[in-house]
């Protein structure tokens, strides 16, 4: 396996005998922790799926991010602990509850229950030329939602993007719908890298993009 | 909120320390681009520094997230309920007064158009005489009322996946908010046979099928989703009932559980997927079988 590229704040760390991801911050979904350390599980998370499968994500640790997708916030929690302001986007007000748990000890973590379909219901709260979007919704037209919202980031930003397969159409082959995913983003952005999760994800795609 | 506004940050016009004022600000403002919203809030006076800001923003965010949250989680079938029936009398009579705007309209003047459109047309004449005001102002009510309807429409389109996120993605926020209407609630609903989802909304042809009248009925409201009306029409039953099973399901979670499942979803676009591929399979091989169809048709009318 190739030695990931990880951002300040994100350490291997020992829990049970056994190297993890982690970073520095309150625990969330009663992970293990060491001290101030806490596991990040690349299983639960598609972002630490593609840290722990070394993506080149761009990350250096304190940039501003903007994530869609946000849920109940058990990857915005630990990309606010090593990121500066970090915009946690969600849709639906369930999960949101658990995200505002997680803001709550997060002081640059700032929940919005807002659709990512539509950005300019958030345009007037996130601020412009973020460093990363990080993107993980479970809709169809993720490459849609990547491209309405390439507005917000810096031109040598980086969007880290989990493609669901199975949201877009769960009768195609995975392999299709990914190549049309690739395909519609290469409208607004610059595919860098991309790869199956399929250790830790089935059927999900992680893409590394900058926008064009 | 004003137009001039609509650019600006959410800060913009929100008085520090006026938690209200700020989460109207961040739940309903909207802006087409992004800016530098510390820099400019900071120029502004809204906050000290950039930190500051933050400071600022983290709370305005949490506590206007929070009391989101909350109002979503409070809405309720019930409300819905009422949206949906208003929703229709509103368009039912916006309608009915378009037509009878426009008729008179047509008396007075030229060039007059028909339905909603043509009510807009004519609110924005300017009157000339007591009657010419009568007609304007007729008009000028129907305009509103159809604006109702879709302000409604919006409304229905927020509180549905609130109140239902898994039906409300399968059905649309409308046929939902229809659904849960015609069984009197999300709990009725999710107590409802699917069968009984199927030909919700088809109670008369169903009784005229139960008294011995007429076939029984395919589907009721849920024709208005894609995937009945989109299928052919002798795979209907079919798309129904699989989609009333569905949605029977959708149910029932949303009223037990509330949590999204996407395994359901996936489901029915497999279940869709094969219903739809039978008509591609007897297209393709159309050209042997429908040769044969056609002579019985032929034959049939030659013995009538």
């Amino acid at each position: 396996m190739p030695e990931p590229v990880l951002p300040d704040g994100v350490e291997r760390r020992e829990f049970d005998g056994e190297p993890r991801l982690a970073t520095r911050g309150e625990p969330v979904y009663g992970e293990p922790t060491d001290g101030e350390w806490r596991a990040w599980d690349p299983e639960r998370s598609k972002l630490g799926g593609m840290l722990e499968l070394g993506f080149d994500t761009g990350l250096t640790g304190s940039e501003t991010v903007l994530y869609l997708g946000a849920a109940a916030g058990t990857t915005v929690g630990h990309v606010a602990d090593f990121a500066g302001p970090t915009y946690a986007v969600e849709f639906a007000p369930r999960p949101t509850r658990d995200l505002l748990e997680v803001a709550e000890s997060r002081d640059r973590l700032f929940p919005l229950l807002k659709d990512a379909r539509k950005p300019e219901t958030y345009a007037h709260v996130v601020e412009s030329d973020v460093d990363a979007i990080v993107q993980d919704v479970a809709t169809r037209g993720q490459a849609t939602v990547a491209t309405r919202n390439a507005r917000f980031l810096a031109d040598d930003g980086r969007l880290l993007l989990a493609v669901k397969a199975r949201s877009e159409d769960v009768t195609a082959d995975p392999d299709d719908v990914f190549a049309t995913v690739l395909d519609e983003l290469a409208g607004t952005y610059e595919v860098l890298e991309s790869g199956r999760l399929d250790r830790f994800h089935e059927d999900h795609l992680g893409v590394v993009a900058t926008p064009r | 909120m004003t137009t001039d506004e609509s650019d600006a940050g959410w800060f913009a016009s929100v008085p520090p320390d006026d938690p209200a004022a700020a989460r109207d600000a961040i739940d309903h403002g909207s802006a087409v681009s992004p800016a530098d919203w510390p820099r400019l809030a900071v120029e502004s006076g809204f906050a000290e520094d950039a930190d500051d800001y933050y400071d600022r923003l983290h709370e305005a965010t949490r506590h206007a997230t929070r009391e989101a949250v909350a109002e979503r989680e409070r809405a309720d079938d019930r409300q819905l309920i009422h949206a949906v029936r208003a929703m229709d009398d509103c368009e039912r009579v916006a309608n009915e007064l378009a037509e009878r705007a426009t008729e008179w309209a047509g008396s007075r003047f030229d060039d007059v158009g028909t339905g909603i459109a043509g009510a807009r047309e004519i609110a924005e004449r300017e009157p000339d005489g007591d009657l010419d005001r009568r007609v304007i102002s007729l008009s000028a009510r129907t305009a509103a009322l159809a604006d109702e309807r879709d302000a409604l429409k919006a409304t229905i389109d927020r509180v549905a996946p609130a109140v239902a996120p898994n039906l409300a993605d399968m059905a649309g926020p409308e046929l939902t908010a229809r659904l849960i209407a015609l069984a009197g609630g999300l709990e009725p609903l999710a107590k409802k046979p699917s069968g009984t989802v199927q030909v919700l909304g088809a109670e008369d042809a169903l009784f005229a099928h139960l008294s011995g009248r007429a076939p029984s009925p395919k589907h009721g409201v849920i024709y208005t989703h894609e995937f009945v009306r989109g299928t052919r029409p002798e795979d209907r039953g079919s798309a129904a009932r699989a989609l009333a099973g569905k949605l029977a399901l959708a149910a029932r979670v949303d009223h037990y559980s509330g949590e999204y499942r996407e395994v359901l979803h996936e489901d029915l676009r497999e279940r869709m997927a094969t219903i739809r591929a039978r008509a591609e399979s007897t297209e393709s091989t159309g050209g042997d079988s429908a040769a044969p169809v056609d002579d019985s048709a032929v034959s049939e009318e030659e013995d009538a």
